[in-house]
């Protein structure tokens, strides 16, 4: 198994896929900015694909469905054997379906979770090594599910002998993996392919491939495919040559390109696993992903999902939809179109107001950077009456002593001009469960997404994912090493926003050099961190009831 | 003269569709071969299909009980590393 990742990878970790959907701009500014050089043909295809747009994965759901065991080629990364519920990487699953299966899997699905916008394949194997399967399932799902996007993700191998039946499904979104346009590379990361009934090794195999996947996305383009390129990086083999492949996709008409990070541990059972190859650094990830996004669109909000992942990209309810559990879910499919329609339209709406109030603040900011304005002197609106779902009710404005210790130790002392030059960029962590707003407790989140802010602007830079600090069951292992594990992956951030956030990590975080901040629960994301950006170049710029708000937890 | 599938296999049904007898398949615990189907793929291809496409090493044997994919053929994992990882994993 490939450990591909993206949208619909599955299993393996396909090298050849990624699933990343993603912030079309390069530099992606403002969120609004991201898809707006796109002809509108395209950015309406990209909409609500959770998988190919940075903003939509915020609203909407996908899940992939695991009918697709065979694989032809062998990648370093992926071990066609493992299967583990706890683990969230391309070529794992838990159970393989018929086309049958998957198709029932899918109605029920769409049916519980009216977010659900696209159904991929992914693997486990490769899709397009399964062509019947593959294609008997988009085929009934064209028909029985006309409102569900359909899309595949692929290794490349067979791509061009399928692009032909692939367009006549209505697969309008096509991931391929590409890792490498250099048979030498290649050879590092491809120990065989199976081709014309022979098993092919080395520079020869990796070749062979590389020709494949440049033609099937070539042929892709030319028939208005849209064509995510999904990358490994994996440092010292291919990192640097990463860059002359996206220039190269690119030329050739890929609408993006996801850099997702290698995973490898010995317990996988790769061969880069257990032969000791690294992954590759936060920053190495960012610095690659930088460096491309001078090409082209990249996208960095791929959670390298399973084959058999469903729901919200950051989340997985597959145990919810076993073969056993659908067999006796009764499914009026008509009646959950019908939801679906409903609810995306109420998304739509939502993200337009959104979208409508992030470009008015943004109006009269522009003159004197977008600090400032209600942040520095913010209380926290009265939080019952708007949003009772979510409890920040508890959140008494006290100054309690502890409370006003802790604003004190928080790290400040950034000159006051600062806030003028609005240069230096800051990392700052969000815990969200979707829809675009912090609305997550600390002790819940499975990831973080990070943004950058440097005064002019803020940007999504990736996801940190994470064991949950409290997951209220016996599986969630002790609280201190989850912490640890919590605090290593939101290295290198300033601070991290929730909903709320318990007293035990607030001082650990603190302590650590990151500011907790539970002040803007219920806050669009980019608004929230344009805001304590401000706070935390102005230095000690918060209210003193944020840390009361935060502790309540 | 007839290959065989071992517990080692993951059950990926690459074999399948390729077998030139239609003398593989799928099966609990995992695929098999009909000895009397297969014909090694002679006079159809020059090489084995089932073991030319099998992901997993010793999954396959030849007639004589050999592994047509020893341990670190296709993964270029060197078996000694192999089992001392699992002896590590094992003992955590």
């Amino acid at each position: 198994m490939v450990q591909a990742v993206t949208t619909l990878e599955t299993g393996r970790q396909r090298t050849e896929r990624t699933s990343a959907s993603g912030c079309a701009s390069s530099g992606c500014g403002s969120r609004a900015d991201k898809l707006a050089h796109l002809p509108a043909a395209i950015r309406a295809k990209v909409n609500d694909h959770p998988c190919f747009s940075e903003d939509a994965h915020h609203h909407y759901a996908r899940m992939h469905v695991a009918v697709a065991p065979a694989c032809n080629i062998q990648c370093h990364y992926c071990n066609r054997k493992y299967d583990c519920s706890n683990e969230s990487r391309p070529g794992v699953v838990s159970e393989l379906l018929t086309p049958e299966q998957a198709i029932k899997k899918t109605l029920a699905v769409a049916a519980a979770i009216p977010q659900m916008s696209v159904l991929g394949i992914a693997g486990p194997g490769d899709p397009l090594a399964n062509p019947e399967r593959t294609l008997a399932t988009f085929r009934a799902l064209s028909e029985q599910a006309p409102d569900i996007k359909l899309c595949v993700s692929t290794n490349g191998l067979a791509l061009p002998e399928l692009v032909d039946e692939l367009c006549e499904h209505n697969i309008d979104h096509v991931t391929i993996t590409i890792n490498c346009i250099d048979p030498e590379i290649g050879a590092q990361i491809y120990p065989w392919i199976f081709w014309n009934n022979r098993r092919i090794k080395g520079v020869k195999a990796a070749r062979i491939l590389i020709e494949q996947q440049q033609k099937g996305l070539e042929m892709l383009t030319e028939r208005g495919v849209l064509v995510k390129v999904n990358s490994v990086l994996i440092p010292g083999v291919n990192d640097e040559h990463l860059k002359e492949v996206s220039r190269e996709v690119k030329a050739k008409g890929a609408f993006l390109h996801n850099v997702m990070p290698l995973i490898a541990e010995p317990e996988h059972g790769t061969f880069y696993g257990l032969m000791g190859q690294r992954g590759p650094t936060h920053d190495e990830l960012q610095a690659l992903q930088d460096a491309c996004s001078g090409d082209m669109a990249m996208m960095r909000h791929c959670r390298q999902c399973r084959a058999d992942a469903v729901g919200m990209l950051g989340e997985d309810r597959g145990a919810e939809f076993s073969v056993e559990k659908i067999e006796q879910m009764e499914i009026d499919y008509a009646a959950a179109m019908q939801r679906r329609a409903e609810v995306h339209a109420e998304i739509e709406a939502q993200r337009q107001t959104q979208r409508e109030a992030r470009e008015q603040a943004m109006q009269p900011q522009r003159a004197e950077i977008f600090v400032g304005l209600d942040s520095l002197t913010r209380r926290r609106p009265a939080p019952s009456t708007a949003h009772p779902a979510v409890s920040t009710a508890s959140a008494a404005p006290a100054t309690t002593p502890l409370a006003a210790t802790r604003i004190a130790a928080r790290p400040t002392a950034e000159p006051a001009n600062i806030i003028r030059t609005a240069g230096r960029p800051l990392r700052i962590a969000v815990a969200s469960s979707g829809s675009g707003v912090i609305n997550q407790h600390f002790g819940h989140a499975r990831e973080f997404l990070v943004y950058e802010a440097d005064g002019q602007a803020v940007r999504f830079i990736g996801t940190r994912r994470v064991a949950a600090y409290c997951s209220g069951d016996e599986t969630c292992g002790d609280g201190e090493s989850a912490l640890t594990g919590i605090l290593r992956a939101l290295d290198g951030c300033a601070a991290v926003l929730c909903s709320k956030i318990g007293i035990e990590p607030w001082d650990a975080l603190e302590a650590a050099g990151i500011a907790p901040n539970g002040e803007h629960a219920l806050e669009p994301i980019e608004d929230a961190v344009a805001a304590v950006y401000a706070e935390l170049i102005a230095g000690g710029g918060l209210s003193a009831s944020a840390p009361a708000t935060a502790l309540s937890a | 003269m007839a290959y065989q599938i071992t517990n080692g296999c993951v059950n990926c049904w690459a074999c399948e569709p390729l077998c030139p007898s239609q003398a593989i398949q799928a099966a609990k615990p995992h695929f098999i071969i009909d000895p009397s189907q297969c014909s090694e793929c002679v006079g159809d291809f020059s090489e084995p299909q089932c073991a030319s496409i099998c992901p997993v090493e010793g999954a396959i044997l030849d007639a004589s009980g050999r592994p047509v994919n020893p341990p670190g053929s296709l993964t270029g994992i060197p078996p000694e590393r192999w089992n001392a990882a699992m002896a590590e994993i094992r003992a955590r």
